[in-house]
């Protein structure tokens, strides 16, 4: 039980990290994220030396100037003569930190030349940069379309398990419908429906309650179960004869006994978001260029040329990795919590 | 038997109401496949609504939706605009390619995930164990699209596979046997992709529900008559955990039609993703409608499957 609780810390300072380097985004990144080096596209990631060519040790870590290999026009090569240092706390693009203060200081950045730690794209766009900014996007994506389906569920399923009869009947039906269609099929349904070409902050909403509005269904059934054995307890049964009304019943003893499958279902929810944000951007229906999101980021491998040369542009969808990683353990762990609180009982 | 007529019915039921609920979304669709014509100064406005008329789009929902029914009992579903034919040829050579590629999926991921599931829960706490739900975990937290990129990536790089499309180019004039060969070459990436990233959810299930049964009364009772431990685990354990798994059988299609629909796009399969995706674009209305059914229906039926066999396996269920 202790070491339930110990995990479930870690792992929520874990996710407050990742989330934290990804909203402070700007300043973590050391260029714009739509800024084009037209001269260098698909530049392959730097290493970070503190060696150079004469095998001199460098107390500031740096990087070499990249130039084109003579005779093509996407291979590179270090130039060692030229080494660019990193700097700290450097002023660089101008950006807005959580999204409204305005800033210029970045982590880290070069003065003598450009740094790209995980390469360009084909615009000679920082992929590390978009990364970090895509990752704003598909996050906040993830986030608010599970707040949405979490929502929904939470009153549609409260609702049907406290009233039960005709209430319960006709939520549970459509919750059958929605979870027989496969969603995937279904979010392109609707999206198929709403305008193609539209501006990137009416895509991302759109996207966000598309998705949202489909995965109702599985939290409403399991809030309903909850709600259903809720209101048959005791203090609730005496909290009606005292005279107090439904709102009064849902709020003060229902729902606090679903915290924790919303919790559990939160944490299974979000990931699984952000994947369907990425599903669709990445086929080109969600969020559009030249607005980064980890699913436009990868849709460029779409192209053969692109998936057989350039092995960095495969990176955003690694960088999707840890924060499945945080979610995923967090679900099974809030899981194995509630399990062994059942058994306490 | 009532038990599976009524299984049935409820199946019919679902598809009408998805069939419904796919109109209503279109309902609230603003614009249509001929709106972008409007832009086009050759076509007057005259054209245009007689086009409409002609394909019924200026009807109201309703009467599109008998008219939809109506089609739908001739085999046709709808017209493509962007084709200019019914949808049902249309679909039924996308949906036999999904279908091949799923199925295919949907077996190589039960087969590789029963005995494993079993072993591993037969060897609880053991290394084979141990290795069997650590590679689950991994596999669990590499996103559907990051593996199928990846894995795609491998095969362009090495050249081991083809890196997409169903057949070769001159696939057409080569003997049998060699055709079946080509396809099955082009069938191993994609079918990789849904097998493995299906594994660890049918994994962690198998081994939850073994791993529960071997612990039952009536499985030690068995053990303590001296049966042999193979035929313990996979004749009583087994037999008794099927029921949750058999309903997870039905619904690992639906998730593998979900994730082909992504893995199509990716290695350029011919199914019904990338068709569908097209429609999307071209905002062919029918062809998007029948579509998302098509899949539903692909879907109720596993899940009606899963019921039948529910009814074989179980004889609570029989006698009920």
């Amino acid at each position: 039980m202790k070491i339930a609780s110990r995990k479930r810390h870690a792992l929520v300072l874990f996710l407050i990290f990742l989330h934290g380097v990804v909203i402070a985004g700007g300043f973590v990144a050391p260029y714009d994220p739509i800024q084009q080096e037209r001269e260098k596209p698909y530049a392959p990631p730097t290493a970070i030396h503190f060696f150079d060519a004469q095998g001199r040790f460098h107390l500031r870590p740096f990087v070499f100037s990249q130039r084109v290999k003579e005779g093509s026009f996407d291979q590179y090569e270090d130039d060692t003569a030229v080494r660019v240092p990193v700097k700290f706390f450097v002023s660089g693009a101008p950006y807005r930190l959580f999204g409204f203060l305005p800033a210029r200081l970045h982590l880290f950045g070069a003065k003598e030349g450009t740094i790209h730690l995980l390469g360009t794209d084909g615009y000679g766009r920082d992929l590390f940069s978009r990364i970090l900014y895509g990752g704003q996007i598909s996050l906040l994506a993830g986030l608010l379309a599970a707040s949405v389906s979490l929502l929904i569920g939470t009153i549609v399923g409260g609702a049907a398990g406290y009233w039960g009869g005709w209430t319960d009947s006709i939520a549970m039906r459509a919750a059958e419908l929605c979870l027989a269609l496969p969603w995937l099929y279904l979010l392109f349904g609707v999206r198929a429906f709403l305008p193609l070409l539209v501006s990137p902050v009416k895509a991302f909403l759109i996207v966000v309650i598309a998705i949202g509005a489909l995965g109702w269904a599985r939290p409403a059934r399991l809030v309903r179960g909850v709600a259903l054995s809720a209101k048959e307890r005791d203090f609730v049964r005496v909290a009606r004869g005292f005279g107090a009304s439904n709102a009064y019943i849902l709020r003060r003893h229902i729902f606090p006994q679903t915290k924790s499958v919303v919790l559990t279902q939160a944490a299974i929810l979000v990931p699984q978001f952000i994947l369907a944000e990425v599903t669709l951007s990445f086929l080109g229906l969600g969020i559009p260029e030249p607005a980064p999101s980890w699913g436009n980021l990868l849709s460029s491998l779409q192209q053969y040329s692109v998936l057989s040369s350039y092995w960095w542009m495969y990176l955003p969808a690694a960088a999707m990795v840890p924060f499945f990683l945080g979610y995923l353990a967090l679900a099974s762990a809030l899981q194995e919590g509630s399990r062994a609180a059942k058994i306490d009982l | 038997m009532r038990y599976l007529a009524r299984r049935f019915l409820h199946a019919v039921l679902l598809l009408g109401g998805a069939s419904v609920l796919a109109f209503l979304f279109t309902a609230l669709a603003p614009g249509n496949y001929f709106d972008e014509m409007r832009l086009n100064p050759q076509i007057s406005s005259e054209t245009l609504a007689a086009l409409k008329a002609h394909y019924d789009l200026d009807k109201p929902l309703g009467v599109r939706y008998a008219m939809w029914l109506k089609s739908l009992a001739r085999g046709e579903m709808g017209y493509s605009f962007a084709y200019n034919a019914p949808v049902a040829p249309l679909l039924a050579v996308r949906a036999r390619n999904t279908l091949l590629l799923t199925l295919t999926s949907t077996l190589l991921a039960w087969c590789i995930a029963l005995p494993l599931g079993v072993w591993s829960a037969e060897q609880s706490g053991r290394w084979v164990d141990r290795v069997v739900t650590g590679a689950s975990a991994i596999l669990l937290v590499i996103p559907d699209i990051a593996l199928a990129l990846g894995l795609l990536m491998i095969a362009v790089k090495t050249r081991w596979l083809p890196a997409g499309g169903m057949v070769s180019v001159g696939n057409e004039g080569l003997p049998f046997a060699a055709r079946i060969a080509d396809l099955a070459r082009h069938m191993v990436l994609p079918v990789a992709i849904l097998a493995l990233g299906a594994q660890p959810i049918l994994v962690r299930h198998v081994r939850a529900a073994v791993a529960e049964a071997l612990e039952e009364g009536f499985v030690r009772a068995a053990e303590a008559h001296g049966i042999p431990r193979r035929r313990l685990v996979w004749k009583y354990a087994l037999r008794a955990a099927a029921n949750p798994l058999i309903s997870l059988f039905g619904f690992s299609i639906g998730a593998l039609l979900s994730g082909s629909l992504l893995v199509e796009v990716i290695t350029s399969w011919p199914g019904l993703g990338p068709f569908l995706l097209e429609a999307i674009l071209a905002r062919d209305l029918y062809v998007v409608i029948g579509g998302v059914l098509l899949s539903t229906v692909f879907l109720v039926a596993g899940n009606f499957i899963a019921d039948v066999l529910l009814f074989w396996a179980d004889p609570r269920i029989r006698t009920e």
